[in-house]
């Protein structure tokens, strides 16, 4: 059977084809601009509706910079800084003592995790700060004996409440980093002879802090805005601070308002701070598909599971 | 000739499954000893029993004058604390099938690390002498890169020299070519044929039976974790006497 060319009304002949120089016009997305085009309008409805709305904004400016709210937002980084710090030292620890050969100190560090990761940490804060009801006094033997009350002042018990806490959280990821390092690097380290400790210190860490950094600066950001708890027990960080001057001059809104932009400052500094250390550890080695959209690109990023 | 390693009576078994069923073996300095056998009959296993490891369930690897991870104390064998292992590990050099590079560190970083930390060699020292390592594998141009930027045949020359690094008495290979592209396996065992040539006592598990029968003074063949037949490559390789090893063999040379 002889092959047919095959016409239909909508078949092109060669002869009509373009030069190689045509213009192509692009497809409109008429929809991305309605949807934009409302979103942008709410912002603005919210806006004006603040703009206008019960509150003083020159308060608000006026607040921003005062001495108390100032002294109370470095307490603020203060705590924050020392939770961290506990809480980072508390998970590598626990992290390792989870995957101990001795059975007694796996069960310490798991009984550790289901205790502080599996309680508020409000609650926890309550608790350490009241932890002079259950022991009066601090006494060990040669070193302090003192009363429970004059050793956990409102700051120790924040950073107490808020750093163990962490921790449980981090002695989970610490654990997970460590495993992940493959177990052939364990054993080449010990054909060579390095002893379990020098194996850990020199081969297994320094291979999880690449996993573990993301997970620290989510901690680092959610521990600065965790430590506005410690308002509740007395501690005169920024947010007690704030509620101090609004009890009195009522501006309540403003006030809160004053200690919003603080955290947004804070936060975004350290969302910065994060980004770069990231890149920085993700330069060398392992990683080699560094990640070069700049900062904006990755902080525009879908939030990790667990982002505080 | 003098020995360097002697097995006794080598059990291993995991729960219920005895992989290695008392095996005994003998290897003098200078020797080269080829292990085959089909996957799964054990070679890995008796290997790391060899460099302790494993801990195997029964017998004693003696190595150099002293036995692997146990003194002998009025007639009983006491164990070692992990120190005292590991000193005795690090007179074997051992080069795993997955190379298992220290990710997070240079070629230079990989086999200085061995000396400077167990050794205590100074930086300085211990690069210099890597770098003579590195000359020796081909790899003194790959110096500063990472693992990852290597590919396996590379991989596998600069665990060799992280091993040799060391200055093993004895160097263990287990099936050093068998994760390598067919073009990248010449490369890794022409630098083993220059370590045999050179004098270095060697026990190698390997598939390849053309390095086996050029390169090894003996020939042990594993199946089911006992080994069932052992001698010179030519006896060994073209007329074995077990029924097994010749099926076994047929197999490999087809
Ligand atoms: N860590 C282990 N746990 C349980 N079984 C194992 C382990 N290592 C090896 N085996 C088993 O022991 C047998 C011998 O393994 P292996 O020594 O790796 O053999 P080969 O190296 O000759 O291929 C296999 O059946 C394997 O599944
Ligand atoms: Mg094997």
């Amino acid at each position: 059977m002889p092959h047919l060319p095959h016409h239909s009304p909508a078949a092109l002949p060669l002869i009509d084809l373009p030069g190689p120089d045509v213009t192509v016009r692009r497809l409109r997305h008429p929809g991305r601009w309605i949807s934009g085009g409302i979103v942008l309008l709410l912002l603005a409805i919210i806006v004006r509706a603040f703009a206008v709305g019960q509150i003083q904004w020159t308060v608000v400016g006026q607040f921003l910079t005062a001495g108390v709210i100032v002294t109370g937002f470095g307490w603020t980084l203060l705590i924050s800084a020392c939770a961290l710090a506990l809480g980072v030292a508390l998970g590598f620890a626990f992290g390792i003592m989870r995957l101990s050969e001795n059975p007694i100190l796996r069960f310490a560090a798991w009984l550790y995790v289901w205790i502080f990761r599996g309680t508020p940490v409000l609650l926890q804060l309550l608790i350490w700060f009241n932890i002079a009801l259950v022991f009066p006094r601090l006494y060990i033997p040669g070193l302090v004996d003192e009363r429970m009350v004059d050793v956990v002042t409102p700051f120790v018990a924040a950073v107490l409440g808020l750093g163990v806490n962490e921790g449980s959280y981090l002695t989970e990821v610490v654990r997970g980093g460590i495993g992940s390092v493959d177990r052939g690097q364990k054993e080449a380290a010990h054909t060579l002879g390095m002893t379990p400790g020098q194996t850990m210190r020199r081969i297994i860490l320094p291979q999880t802090v690449r996993l573990i950094l993301p997970v620290l600066g989510n901690s680092a950001i959610g521990m600065l805005k965790f430590s506005s708890l410690a308002a509740t027990i007395a501690m005169g960080e920024m947010l007690n601070a704030a509620q101090r001057i609004y009890f009195i001059n009522g501006a309540v809104i403003e006030l809160l308002f004053v200690c919003a932009v603080w955290y947004l400052a804070g936060t975004t500094v350290l969302s910065i701070g994060q980004y770069y250390l990231e890149r920085h550890f993700g330069r060398d080695a392992a990683t080699a598909t560094s990640d070069r959209r700049g900062f904006w690109a990755w902080a525009r990023r879908p939030a990790a599971r667990g982002e505080a | 000739m003098s020995l360097a390693v002697k097995a006794v009576g080598i059990r291993k078994s995991f729960g219920s499954h005895e992989v290695l069923k008392g095996l005994d073996l003998e290897v003098a300095y200078g020797e080269v000893l080829c292990i085959l056998g089909p996957s799964g009959s054990g070679k890995s296993t008796f290997l790391r029993c060899i460099n302790h490891l494993e801990t195997p369930n029964g017998g004693y690897v003696w190595v150099d004058g002293a036995i692997m991870g146990y003194e002998l104390n009025r007639g009983a064998l006491q164990e070692l604390p992990v120190k005292r292992l590991r000193a005795q590990q690090s007179q074997l050099g051992m080069v795993f099938q997955h190379f298992n590079l220290f990710a997070h560190r240079t070629v230079l970083g990989n086999v200085i690390e061995g000396p400077m930390v167990v050794r205590g060699l100074s930086r300085d020292e211990a690069e210099a002498r890597a770098m003579g390592l590195l000359e020796q594998v081909g790899m003194a141009a790959k110096a500063s890169a990472y693992p990852s930027q290597l590919s396996g045949g590379q991989k596998q020359r600069v665990a060799i020299a992280r091993a040799l690094a060391m200055e093993p008495r004895v160097m263990l290979f287990d099936e050093p070519t068998s994760a390598l592209d067919p073009e990248l396996v010449g490369e890794v065992l022409e630098v083993m044929r220059n370590l045999a040539r050179g004098g270095t006592t060697m026990i190698v598990v390997t598939h390849e039976i053309g390095f086996a029968r050029e390169v090894a003074d003996r020939v042990v063949v594993m199946i089911d974790g006992e080994i069932r037949e052992m001698g010179a490559p030519q006896q060994v390789l073209s007329d074995p006497g077990d029924p097994r090893v010749r099926s076994f063999l047929s197999r490999v040379l087809a």
